[in-house]
């Protein structure tokens, strides 16, 4: 009989080849877990070639699974069990693993071919290199196939199977039931009765041969976290973000038009709203970056919430309409999914290195707003908020979202729909003037006294045809001018209105005798969230805040920073955050802690170097 | 005159009540002394009544150069964008406004040059654009540097000992491009150029109207040839649909693979070519488009192809209105949160 000992939280690292269906296995176990009620949070890693050779290293898939019994904010630092599809899964993810932990390997797939594959002079299973971890063997491939010998299926669809199987394993180890992943199979072959059966076969084989097998002398059990109560599913940033521009449209009541060019790791927000027309969703797959940001901005002009999604390189293109945007005080949200750079860098791998090119990557005067989500679900209510910018102040707005939000999930409340904003718009449909002649006339640079916000006629408002440019215009009629004092008024009017956006004051989460302030933005809040903790299980008094808005920033920031003797500024950059605080606030003590690796932060590595702050005074 | 659907949805009055002068805005037209956009801009004028539309319900959109800012000097809504972006904003208008009739000027350095990738695009996906190319063959508004279309030799402020660039022939470049509809007239023929607009303006889809048009500063007289009542008969070919090719003392007849002029003398009148502009295949009309190079000899104007394919906006709209027909968005956005795998907390 095996024993069931009780853990608060794990970390799992599902590895096999890119053919291997890891991500699905990973989503399944997620999926799993979520119906247990533990929190969690999930990072996958794929090769950057879509069809890298089999069993290389540059072929490794990879998914990551961290859960637990309370809150948590990060997918983990190091996975305490690695499930290794093959040996090239075993050697690109081993040093991952924490010391002690757990390998599962399919040893079916340590043949001496393709272990040589992958620089393997000696079978690690054999000379000892994983004697500092807890080794289970299993022959996953065969097993798979003796399991379904009795189906009608050959061989190899047989052996594809053994994900499932190892799905089956792992579930049985860490208590999850396996009934949400047969009902998906059941309706994902549906059309294919006999591969659902099998794939269920193989899930149920893996979960029996951990009762049976005498390799599992221990099985785990993980309780329920206490979360907030209400509805749950697991969701990514791109998903959330796609969602938002849905529920963006809706809180509006604007037709949405997206123009989007394929980009990683943006298009999969291109994929997902692609599937929603009936939203009213207008999809464009445009020529290139510059003509979906043309076509975002032309749409937005004839009354739609424009949209453009990009990554680091597309933004660039877009950088001289956007400009045009700022000129002609048009709403257009500007979504970029962060990637290492510059030019293509590593597509697939994270980076905030961006927020430059955001706040000043454009010719001339050019402000605009940028709002940054700081976790995947929080990408749906950061897509409202920069909606409401755009709309209310006729500005493009920036959403800086990264690689690791964008494709890392974790589970979301589901909001009621009920307390969605309201984003209308109130067009122009009357003269707001009169001109020479004593007619009524309509000015489109007529501002709102209070917000700065120039009318909106739309194309079609009978009576207020009027034409508007990139070329300088007198302030209130809009007409062509190059009146020097007019030009700067212009732009400081620009930027005033930007300025002037009201955003919510930076919360402070201090408790109480902090002389540290640990500030970020983005995508980092989860790793920050999880060092603090740590520091403050140690007894070590930090305060954190973390900043939606850079642009413009709390109106409190500068009091908030005074009153802390540093500020520490964690960043997947080489210190543009600390660079804008550093120019703002000269009298503030701004340490900034730097990484591009194309990796988000590990807490482990931030507390370090947070305690190492504090411990220097 | 137009219905409904190939004026991109906007509704038509019942009868043209609007005069030329009701299309001009109150801005001081600024184009040089004798530049051809002036003989243009009222002949567009001019026309614009006859769409039988409502001002505000047609939209002028163009980048940058001298003919981009025509949208300034018409009464209609109107965007002076950027430098070659206008047929990606006016697709982006142009799909999500069924109801408007959208037009870009352009001109050569802006649609061939620095915005031929979205030139090009616009046509093939046929988005219900018109689409007028002022082609003076020289960059006018950065004071006289060669273009696209000027021709091999050419000296100008960037190419002292002469351009060195092939040329475009623009004709050539839209029916490479799938145009639907591929039309050439001349700024100084108003008659000619109405009948032009009328014809692209009837069209459903994008329309591509290349304009010869003067620039009396840097490239003057481009088209002489064309004008000049000594040299005109013998160069320019009105193309006339179910009528004979014929010019002066030529006519046009097949050869090899494509079309030649000759001597009209010399050919059979059953072997003249008789102009069709609805031939299905482009081949036609490209080889027409090719009857003339930088050198003007035998430059066939009017319209060369007007085919019919479903436009571009039509699609993407026919898609999202079957999607979206009778859907609640707040109910169905609830149902799409609540999707797939969900659980709840107690």
């Amino acid at each position: 009989m095996n024993t069931v000992r009780q853990l608060d939280r794990v970390v799992i690292r599902f590895a096999g080849d890119s053919g291997d269906g890891m991500q699905l296995t990973g989503d399944r176990f997620t999926a799993e877990t979520a119906k247990l009620g533990n929190d969690l949070s999930t990072l996958p890693n794929y090769p950057a070639e879509i069809r890298a050779p089999a069993g290389t290293l540059p072929g490794v898939s990879s998914f990551q699974i961290h859960f637990a019994d309370s809150d948590i904010l990060t997918p983990g630092d190091e996975p305490e069990v690695l499930v290794a599809m093959n040996p090239a899964a075993l050697k690109a993810n081993l040093r991952d693993l924490k010391s002690g932990g757990v390998v599962i390997v399919n040893t079916d797939e340590f043949s001496k071919r393709n272990l040589t594959k992958v620089g393997y002079g000696a079978n690690p299973l054999e000379d000892g290199s994983l004697d500092d971890y807890q080794l289970i063997e299993v022959p996953l491939t065969s097993l798979t196939i003796g399991a379904l010998e009795d189906y009608d299926i050959g061989k190899k669809d047989a052996a594809r199977s053994k994900n499932m199987f190892a799905l089956g394993l792992l579930s049985w180890m860490y208590s999850r039931t396996t009934e949400v992943t047969e009902d998906f199979l059941l309706k994902k072959f549906a059309a294919k009765p006999a591969i659902a059966e099998a794939n269920i076969a193989a899930l149920k084989a893996g979960w029996n041969y951990g009762e049976t097998a005498e390799s599992f002398a221990v099985r785990f059990e993980i309780p329920p976290a206490t979360l907030p109560a209400g509805t749950y599913r697991n969701i990514t940033g791109n998903q959330a973000l796609a969602w938002g521009v849905i529920a963006a449209g809706v809180a509006s009541e604007l037709p949405v038009f997206l123009g989007a060019y394929p980009i990683t790791p943006a298009s999969d927000i291109l994929h997902e709203l692609s599937k929603h027309k009936r939203f009213g969703v207008t999809t464009v797959q445009a020529e290139d970056e510059i003509a979906a940001a043309g076509a975002a901005l032309g749409a937005s002009w004839g009354g739609a919430l424009g949209v453009t999604t990009s990554s680091g390189p597309g933004v660039a293109l877009k950088s001289e309409t956007i400009s045009l945007a700022v000129s002609l005080e048009l709403p257009l949200v500007v979504i970029d999914v962060q990637r290492a750079g510059p030019s293509t860098g590593m597509p697939t791998k994270t980076e905030q290195a961006d927020l430059m090119m955001a706040m000043f990557g454009r010719h001339g005067e050019a402000p605009i707003a940028i709002v940054a989500p700081q976790s995947p679900s929080d990408c749906f209510d950061a897509m409202l908020e920069a909606t409401r910018m755009a709309l209310r102040y006729r500005t493009p707005v920036m959403l800086l979202s990264d690689g690791y939000i964008a494709n890392g999930a974790e589970p979301w409340r589901l909001p009621d729909l009920a307390d969605l904003p309201d984003l209308s718009v109130d067009f122009a449909t009357e003269a707001n003037a009169v001109d020479a002649a004593g007619e009524p006339a309509f000015w489109p640079f007529k501002r709102d006294p209070e917000t700065l916000a120039r009318p909106l006629a739309l194309p079609g408002t009978p009576g207020l045809q009027h034409r508007i440019g990139g070329i300088e215009k007198a302030d209130g009629t809009g007409d062509i001018s190059y009146d020097p004092a007019n030009h700067d008024h212009m732009v400081r009017t620009r930027a005033a209105k930007i300025a002037g956006i009201p955003v919510p004051d930076l919360d402070v989460d201090d408790p109480g005798d902090a002389r540290v302030l640990v500030l970020g933005w983005g995508s980092t809040w989860g790793p920050i969230g999880a060092a603090v903790r740590g520091l403050r299980d140690k007894g070590v008094a930090i305060a954190r805040a973390h900043l939606r808005y850079l642009n413009p920033m709390p109106a409190n920031l500068g009091e908030v920073l005074a009153r802390y003797d540093k500020v520490v500024v964690p960043e997947m950059n080489l210190g543009q955050l600390s660079l804008l605080l550093r120019g703002s606030f000269p009298g503030v003590d701004v340490v900034g802690y730097n990484k591009v690796r194309g990796l988000p932060f590990t807490s482990n590595e931030l507390q370090d170097a947070l305690e190492e702050v504090i411990k220097n005074g | 005159m137009a219905d409904t659907a190939k004026l991109g949805g906007a509704v038509k009055l019942d009868a043209p009540k609007l005069k030329a002068k009701d299309f001009k805005s109150s801005q001081e037209v600024r184009w040089c002394p004798g530049c051809g956009d002036y003989a243009i801009l009222a002949a567009v004028q001019s026309f614009l009544p006859e769409l039988g539309l409502e001002r505000e319900k047609i939209a002028f959109v163009s980048g940058i150069g001298c003919s981009s800012r025509f949208p300034y000097y018409l009464n209609t809504y109107g965007i002076h964008s950027i430098h070659g972006r206008a047929p990606a904003i006016a697709t982006g208008l142009a799909t999500s406004r069924q109801d408007l009739s959208v037009w870009v000027v352009t001109g050569d350095g802006d649609a061939l040059s620095i915005g031929g990738n979205h030139l090009i695009h616009a046509l093939r996906r046929n988005v219900n654009l018109k689409i007028l190319l002022f082609n003076n063959r020289i960059y006018g508004l950065t004071k006289g540097q060669y273009s696209p279309t000027s021709e091999p030799g050419k000296l100008t402020k960037s190419s002292p000992m002469g351009s060195v660039d092939s040329p475009f022939n623009p004709l050539s470049l839209a029916l490479g491009s799938e145009a639907t509809f591929v039309a050439r007239t001349l700024d100084s023929d108003r008659a000619h150029l109405q009948q032009v607009l009328r014809a692209a303006a009837e069209h459903e889809g994008s329309a591509f109207v290349e304009i010869y048009q003067n620039c009396p500063i840097f490239n003057d007289d481009a088209f002489e040839t064309l004008k000049n009542p000594d040299t005109r008969d013998e160069a320019l070919i009105r193309l006339e649909d179910g009528q004979p090719i014929r010019f002066g003392d030529k006519a046009v007849v097949q050869s090899g693979y494509g079309l030649e002029v000759r001597d009209a003398a010399e050919v059979d009148e059953a072997d003249v070519v008789v102009h069709k502009s609805d031939v299905d295949d482009p081949a036609y009309a490209f080889a027409l488009s090719r009857l003339s190079g930088t050198e003007l000899d035998h430059t066939p104007i009017g319209v060369f192809r007007s085919v019919r394919r479903p436009t571009y906006d039509d699609l993407v709209r026919g898609q999202v209105d079957q999607a979206s027909e009778g859907v609640d968005r707040r109910e169905a956005l609830d149902r799409l949160l609540h999707s797939g795998d969900t659980w709840a907390v107690l």
